[in-house]
């Protein structure tokens, strides 16, 4: 096998990568033993990758992790308030739940959805991560394979993708769909 | 090769980290910077190399390692952890990117042509860079200018793979694209770098001669 200039360059990176057939890396590199041009290339490519590798390349900035350490422990306590709080509002709920079975009517609904072919997101966990994409309407578990443009994704927690309008998947979303609404009436199955 | 590859990329040091997950997750919360303190640097330097902004980049640095904290639970054993934080960081970073309309700055460098259709302009031999350059300012300086200068798409990959050491699999899944593209940018992201920095770091030996005038390999 022979490689000429043009074979070489566009293999030179599967090559530093170790990704390609012996043959080919037999050809290039008697090719580059031969050729300075090549051999220039090879070694400044080698050189971009070893130097940008490096650890040493990026220093975080004085005190990074002194802050970083304190907006974790603010977080932590914000969170661990907010389980007590949470612990006192669940009690006082529980308390009021007869009550509140009591004085349901028919006259409670639903709020309506945004789109005639949306599954309401209710049994989403709140704080689960999900991806959604700029142009698209629904939010899916990271790796679905029915995410829309896959250039322009985001993860965000599915409260926030609930709250901007975004509807489940209804395919990687299936186990947390509530299979008790129906697409046409969009209200609980009585 | 990074510290953190040397120690918790180990088999002791991810069964270390594994211990340390799992008694996060019964409720030893404080046990959580002691997780991610050896990936600081990587964590920032992914946030900075996408938002170009130290204050930026500490901002969404933070804010990825609180979403980290805070879905601890759903981080699962088959992927890396210092995997699923970079995952993290580089969507936190994307996500206040589009927000900021940041990409309305967004360099020329690498958008002139199609992916792959790149020729190396600058032929100057280049000797072996001794690691210990990384210890002066200025070297480390341009070699950050010339990231930043690169097209979001290709230092986004570069950044990924050769920076933060993802597989070209886990790449292309954070990213959001197919192995082939990331193979693509890679090569593109990793000659124009070269291009960039040969003026610098490069001998002298030869300079665009007859290779760069109008042809186009590829």
């Amino acid at each position: 096998m022979v490689v000429d200039c043009e074979h070489v360059w566009r293999e030179i990176s599967n090559y530093l990568e170790g990704d390609i057939e012996p043959d080919l890396r037999a050809a290039m590199e008697e090719h580059v033993r031969g050729c300075k041009h090549c051999t220039a290339v090879l070694d400044g490519t080698r050189n971009v990758v070893q130097l940008y590798g490096d650890e040493r390349m990026f220093e975080v900035p004085l005190g990074f992790s002194q802050r970083l350490q304190r907006r974790l422990d603010e977080n932590m306590h914000h969170d661990r308030r907010g389980f007590l709080g949470w612990m006192v509002a669940a009690a006082a709920a529980v308390l009021v739940a007869g009550s509140f079975e009591v004085g349901r009517s028919s006259g409670f609904s639903h709020p309506e959805l945004r789109s005639e072919h949306a599954h309401p997101g209710a049994g989403v966990p709140p704080d689960m991560l999900v991806v959604v994409s700029t142009g698209g309407k629904t939010f899916h578990v990271p790796g679905c394979p029915f995410i829309h443009d896959k250039a322009h994704i985001q993860t965000i927690a599915a409260r926030e993708a609930l709250r901007e309008g975004y509807a489940p998947c209804i395919r990687c979303m299936r186990q947390y769909l509530n299979a008790g609404w129906t697409k046409r009436s969009k209200r609980p199955l009585a | 090769m990074p510290e953190e590859v040397m120690t918790l990329g180990s088999p002791a040091g991810q069964f270390n980290e594994e211990m340390l997950i799992r008694r996060i997750r019964d409720g030893e919360h404080d046990l959580f910077y002691e997780l991610i303190r050896p990936y600081e640097r990587r964590v920032y330097s992914a946030a900075l190399a996408i938002l170009r902004n130290e204050a930026d980049a500490e901002d969404a640095a933070q804010e990825a390692v609180l979403k980290a904290f805070k879905h601890i639970r759903q981080f699962r054993a088959e992927a890396r952890f210092s995997t699923w934080l970079i995952q993290i960081t580089v969507n936190e970073a994307r996500m206040r990117k589009r927000k900021e309309h940041a990409h309305m700055l967004e360099p020329i460098v690498g958008h002139q042509d199609g992916e792959g259709n790149y020729t190396p302009r600058d032929f100057a031999d280049w000797r072996e860079i001794p690691s210990e350059i990384l210890e002066r300012k200025e070297v480390r300086h341009m070699l950050s200018e010339a990231l930043a200068s690169l097209g979001e798409k290709y230092r986004e990959v570069f950044v990924l793979r050769d920076m933060q050491h993802l597989s070209i699999e886990e790449t292309a899944k954070t990213l959001g694209i197919t192995t082939a593209s990331v193979k693509t940018r890679l090569l593109r992201a990793r000659l124009m770098l070269r291009d960039l920095l040969t003026p610098g770091l490069g001998g002298s030996w030869s300079s665009k001669l007859s290779f760069a005038k109008g042809t186009k390999p590829w």
